[in-house]
């Protein structure tokens, strides 16, 4: 059977050189977790299944560090490597994968330009084509107020959800999963589905968002944002259906190590690779 | 010395680096020639049949040549699916034929593609899954591969049950990615070095 995959991901700063991992707080504040080599590397011995590199400086010149950062793990890390930020043409996707990587994300350029997702799925191949949605509640009164927006029952209402980019910083209008079923029939692999509500907030993933998202989707979603425990990553398994769980800070301070995580869900009856 | 096949497609990096970390001397190359003098040759491989066909047409002659002599063999993922003759993703286009069969869509019912870490489940013998047993591989792909003959070694579990390395005598193909299934698929490459060896 299928093994639910575990995500370590890097928010690398690239602005110093070979970058720094950091880690923010529902998009804000943020705090420095280490290099990105290395704790590439000690996930990797820890038996993280994927591994995601965020540029969250994202610029055309610091996008050269970030070739670097994934050619030096990728001399010692052997399991897939995604990386996601300033990735805004097919030849950014050939870079990354030449440097090493396996797949790319991004987010704003496919929402400014969706036909990004057909062109660099061709090039590349869909496996490699990771959209992420950053996506924010929008509450509204009542669930017949919405003509095409998905209308999701949570625990305090009805709301439906907002495509953000720019790292959370301008809104677009676009409901999150009529997005990804765009996305999807444009040739994405994968969906990298955080919610803005949870993250950094160690409430748990919004199992709503990503349950609807799952159901609605034949290609795999990748859980994010609010962990704080692994019962939240079993959560978003199981009620979730996500067929993958991604978690920044409660690996990089060592909360709940990697062999923590996946021991718990295990003995939950969750399939792992231990 | 390995030879890598680079037809332009996918990640050779890290099947490069894969094999310098167990030790072994594998080199990235289109050359003819090198493929000719090399002991083993490894057929890579991410996207579609039809277009990895396409750039494979130069190299076609020298990749069934040396096969056909006897060197070691070893295709991955859709290095794999171009041992057969055709594939649904690219009607009309023909495979390197070495294994006779074809590759299929994966079926409705679970996600495609079917990506990430899945169990093999053995079914002969095989030099190449020496000392295998409930280890996970890292998977990605949409299509499997249906060969004829007794040609099968293993297969994965993924709703039905599908391909997951083929072996007929000196060819060796893994649908999985043995580069990217950590410490199991670094076991992998080993015994595959011991296969050239012997």
């Amino acid at each position: 059977m299928l093994a639910k995959r575990i995500i370590p991901c890097l928010d690398c700063d690239l602005q110093v050189p070979n970058g720094r991992v950091v880690k923010g707080v529902e998009f804000k504040q943020i705090r420095y977790a280490g290099d990105p080599v290395e704790l590439a590397t000690r996930y990797y011995e820890d038996g993280a299944d994927e591994i995601v590199f965020l540029d969250i400086t994202a610029s055309h010149e610091r996008r050269e560090t970030m070739t670097h950062v994934i050619e030096a793990t990728t001399e010692n890390v052997f399991v897939p490597i995604c990386v996601g930020g300033g990735i805004r043409k097919p030849e950014d996707y050939v870079k990354m994968l030449k440097a090493g990587a396996d797949k790319c994300s991004t987010n704003t350029a496919a929402i400014k330009n969706p036909d990004l997702i057909n062109e660099a799925s061709e090039l590349v191949g869909s496996q490699a084509c990771v959209v992420a949605i950053d996506a924010k509640r929008r509450y509204i009164d009542s669930p017949r107020e919405s003509d095409e927006r998905f209308i999701i029952e949570v625990d305090d209402g009805y709301c439906w959800y907002e495509c953000s980019i720019y790292g959370g910083r301008e809104f677009t209008g676009i409901d999150a999963i009529n997005w990804a079923m765009e996305c999807q029939e444009r040739g994405a692999g994968e969906i990298l589905l955080t919610s803005m509500d949870r993250d950094g907030t160690k409430e748990g993933y919004d199992i709503p968002l990503t349950r609807t998202m799952s159901q609605n989707l034949d290609i795999p979603v990748i859980a994010s944002g609010g962990v704080g425990r692994p019962e939240h990553i079993y959560e978003a398994f199981t009620n979730g259906m996500a067929d993958a769980a991604l978690a920044a800070s409660i690996f990089h301070f060592n909360e709940y190590p990697v062999p923590v995580v996946k021991e718990y869900l295990r003995s939950m009856g969750v399939p792992v690779r231990i | 010395m390995i030879a890598i096949i680079d037809y332009g497609s996918g990640n050779l990096r890290s099947i490069s680096n894969a094999f310098r970390r167990i030790g072994a001397d594998a080199l990235v190359t289109s050359s003819s020639k090198t493929m000719d003098e090399a002991d083993a040759i490894v057929l890579p491989g991410v996207g579609a049949f039809g277009s990895a066909m396409e750039k494979l047409e130069e190299s076609r002659e020298t990749i069934l040549e040396n096969i056909g002599e006897g060197k070691p063999f070893l295709g991955i993922c859709l290095g794999l699916q171009v041992l057969l003759d055709e594939s649904q993703e690219s009607p009309g286009v023909r495979g390197l034929g070495l294994v006779p069969g074809r590759v299929l869509r994966i079926p409705p019912g679970n996600k495609v593609p079917h990506m990430g870490w899945n169990q093999l489940i053995i079914k002969r013998d095989s030099q190449l899954l020496d000392g295998v047993d409930d280890e996970y591989f890292y998977f990605v792909h949409s299509y499997h591969a249906e060969p004829e003959g007794d040609v099968v070694s293993a297969t994965t579990d993924y709703g039905i049950e599908m391909t997951a390395v083929i072996e007929k005598d000196n060819i060796h193909a893994t649908q999985f990615h043995p580069e990217k299934s950590g410490e199991a698929g670094l076991d992998i490459l080993r015994n595959f070095t011991g296969i050239i060896k012997a």
